[in-house]
């Protein structure tokens, strides 16, 4: 492609602005594309919240397309108890789904809520033209800006904000996926579903409650605290679950808002049967994890055969366990023992032949007995990754399901009782505060040196009393 | 209480509104001392040079603005005229000479340029420049150059991340800087004289303006501080308006 002088500036000032944004000039495919027919009619295009999509297109024929599109600032949740200040394509993060055809011209109309501090714009990765239309719908608070192009390349393509300083703007949530069906349309599924990652970066580590801010260092050193499908911890998990039944065949449109992490995406317990790598026309097959840079996207599809939870994690793992990037999808229906068994048998295992083994000879060295300092550090972060899915961050605990911790009087007279729960789990009818749960919490597997930790966290959170559980304290309970 | 009573229904009050206050000639002015500005995106190379100037202390308020009104009534709602103001001129107002006496000592929004800049004229005053008003803004409570605390720096992108309230508190709700000016961060955007650099070399249609802005201002990056978000997003605001525009969050205050 011949590097015009515009396009050698705009790069420039994309580094330093970033008002333009990446890709403002895509080839010309010239002869390879065919007359597309001539634009009839006129409609409003139908614009999905995630993880819905809209219905696929069944015109044969280029049509002038309308998307409006709001931009709105709002307070949400980033997880059970934390929130922060989205900025949004539609009100959720990601914005709104569009779905067109190769060959559509579509009017945009971009809308910028008068409650919104900050003037904003938008690139299509769909559109071919300067900045991807990011020039044309700079739009002040309370404005609304209009521009029209022809969607020439069909493919799956990511859309956000564009306005300085732009990287802010996508860490804050503008960003979403705008599909060009190609002429022919895709080939019918099942169920349609709507993905994207995103990387968060707070004043507050995971899971530290209330409302956080923007941390800009973070964010230039690419450490998110959050890395999320759909907006939010939890998207894609409990009562918003992904569905499908068995025998069906599921695609999923999933993309990429970044700013900065690449998506090693993968669902675990299933192959991908067909990726429209990076979301274009190149079709691969049997694929297990499909890469999807920031900006960037894929098709994958798959029919499911088996019924189970499969999970959708971003398989650089620790971000699936640890920063929330973890969606499931459900299947339901009849199990296929020939596809998958379960598990068929549990023996043990003896590489040395059944023989008597060999046992270490040295005893391992009783680790050095930990602070209290210590116990509330280690505590704290064990509270994160192990209590706080039930109990949450701020040890509220959910009516009627998990009881509460902050100033619990079940333990208050007996704080071993903590360690005692950990240790062995709990289930029954319990009173906690005056109100009744009838569950069970599972027994933690953790060491005596972990549970003194989390137990003399909780014990010095969330309002009780305070008091220290020592390890040789969780060893007797152990007994 | 003064006998001009309103007769408007509702909460809405007449020109009193701002009945026992100071008038608009004796708005508080401090000076603030000048000082080195290094806009983000100039075709200059170095610093812009800031002379001493005197600063009001207060964003102009609906009371204020009032006044302006009923001495000029060819700025009102219903006769300004198309070229100066887009339709959401004083829109939060109810009438011509009407808001709700709440809001009375809330900054004044929905402000196009053109009538700041005749506000300020008929007070004998002017617009800051972008380069003054940044010179003040930098100021924290304690410093005259807050630039590199960090505590500072983060109170005001906080405020540019959080959506507009839907009623604006009144002025002097935010801190009291250096040189004793107010509400610079954390309360409304503002006018400058030179919001739209490209505004000054004459009419400019569509994104022409934001072009040269952005595009041959670009090529000749005065780098500045590439990590200063919130002087990037100050800089996109300005960039986003025209002269006409009326935006909910954008009010003024006038320099000497
Ligand atoms: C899978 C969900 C789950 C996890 C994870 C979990 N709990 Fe529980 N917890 C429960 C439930 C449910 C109960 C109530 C059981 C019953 O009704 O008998 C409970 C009860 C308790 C109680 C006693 C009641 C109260 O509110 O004071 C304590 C203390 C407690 N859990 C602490 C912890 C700590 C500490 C951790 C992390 C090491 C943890 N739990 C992890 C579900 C969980
Ligand atoms: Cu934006």
């Amino acid at each position: 492609m011949k590097e015009s002088k515009y396009h050698q500036i705009s790069r420039i000032v994309f580094l330093f602005l970033g008002i333009v944004a990446l890709g403002c000039g895509r080839a010309e495919q010239g002869n390879t594309r065919e007359t597309q027919g001539e634009v009839r009619g006129e409609e409003e295009a139908i614009l999905t919240f995630a993880p819905e999509v809209p219905p696929p297109i069944t015109r044969d024929y280029p049509t002038k397309v309308i998307v409006k599109l709001d931009v709105i600032e709002k307070e949400m949740e980033m997880m059970d108890g934390v929130t922060y200040n989205f900025w949004t394509f539609g009100g959720q993060v990601p914005g709104k789904f569009i779905r067109v055809r190769e060959g559509d011209q579509v009017e945009f109309h971009l809308r910028n809520d008068p409650s919104s501090k900050l003037p904003h714009n938008i690139d299509l990765h769909a559109v071919t033209g300067p900045g991807g239309g990011a020039v044309s719908t700079f739009t002040a608070p309370g404005h609304e800006t209009q521009f029209t192009f022809t969607a020439l390349n069909p493919g799956l393509y990511i859309y956000h904000c564009a306005t300085a300083p732009v990287g802010m703007h996508i860490a804050n949530g503008m960003y979403g996926l705008i599909l060009v069906e190609p002429r022919e349309g895709l080939p019918k599924v099942d169920r349609e579903y709507y993905v994207c990652q995103g990387d968060f970066y707070t004043s507050g580590a995971y899971g530290e409650s209330g409302l956080q801010s923007f941390d800009m260092e973070k964010a230039l050193d690419e450490k998110p605290d959050y890395v999320v499908f759909n907006g939010k911890v939890g998207a894609l998990t409990g009562d918003n679950t992904l569905k499908a039944k068995v025998g069906e065949t599921v695609r999923l449109f999933v993309g990429n808002g970044g700013p900065s992490m690449a998506s090693s995406f993968h669902v675990i317990g299933e192959i991908f049967d067909n990726v429209h790598v990076e979301g274009g026309t190149l079709l691969n097959h049997n694929v297990q994890t499909t890469l999807i840079p920031p900006g960037g996207s894929a098709i994958t599809e798959f029919k499911v055969d088996v019924p189970g939870s499969f999970i959708l994690v971003d398989h650089a793992i620790f971000r699936a366990f640890n920063k929330g990037a973890l969606g499931i999808l459900q299947v339901e229906g009849p199990e296929d023992k020939l596809i998958f068994s379960g598990q068929q048998d549990d023996r043990i295992y003896q590489p040395e032949g059944g023989a008597v083994q060999s046992m270490p000879s040295e005893e391992a060295k009783p680790a050095q007995p930990l602070s209290k300092e210590q116990k509330l550090e280690l505590g704290k972060s064990l509270y994160i990754s192990t209590c706080q899915a039930c109990h949450q961050a701020d040890g509220q605990g959910i009516e009627k399901a998990f009881p509460p911790l902050v100033r619990s009087d079940y333990f208050a007279s007996d704080p071993t009782k903590v360690a005692d729960v950990i240790l062995h789990g709990l289930s029954g009818p319990i009173t906690v505060n005056g109100k009744p749960y009838n569950s069970v919490m599972p027994k933690q597997t953790l060491s005596d040196q972990q549970i003194a930790a989390v137990a003399t966290y909780v014990l010095n959170s969330f309002g009780n009393k305070g008091g220290e559980i020592r390890e040789s304290d969780v060893a007797r309970l152990r007994k | 209480m003064s006998h001009r009573l309103a007769h408007l229904g509702l909460a809405l009050i007449l020109a009193l509104a701002a009945h026992g206050q100071q008038r608009p000639g004796a708005r508080q002015m401090v000076r603030v001392q000048g000082g080195a500005y290094l806009p983000l995106y100039s075709g200059k190379t170095g610093k812009t040079e800031v002379k001493a100037f005197e600063m009001d202390i207060f964003p102009v308020t609906n009371a204020d603005f009032l006044r302006f009104v009923q001495d000029y009534p060819e700025w009102s709602r219903s006769r300004i005229k198309p070229l100066f103001a887009d339709s959401n001129y004083l829109r939060h107002w109810q009438g011509d000479l009407a808001f709700d006496p709440a809001i009375a000592r809330s900054p004044v929004v929905n402000i196009s340029w053109f009538a700041a800049k005749k506000y300020c004229e008929c007070q004998g005053k002017r617009l800051p420049e972008t380069a003054e008003w940044e010179v003040a803004a930098k100021a924290s409570q304690t410093q005259a150059d807050a630039g590199s605390d960090p505590a500072y720096y983060q109170y005001v992108l906080n405020w540019l991340t959080k959506p507009s309230p839907a009623v604006l508190p009144r002025v002097g709700s935010t801190f009291r800087n250096y040189f004793g000016v107010y509400d610079l961060h954390g309360l409304v955007w503002e006018w400058t004289w030179d919001f739209n650099s490209a505004l000054s070399t004459g009419e400019s249609r569509g994104n022409a303006s934001l072009d040269n802005t952005l595009f041959c201002g670009g090529g000749a990056l005065g780098s500045g501080n590439m990590t200063n978000y919130a002087s990037f997003m100050r800089f996109a605001m300005r960039s986003s308006m025209k002269a006409k525009y009326c935006v909910p969050n954008l009010g003024f205050r006038c320099v000497k």
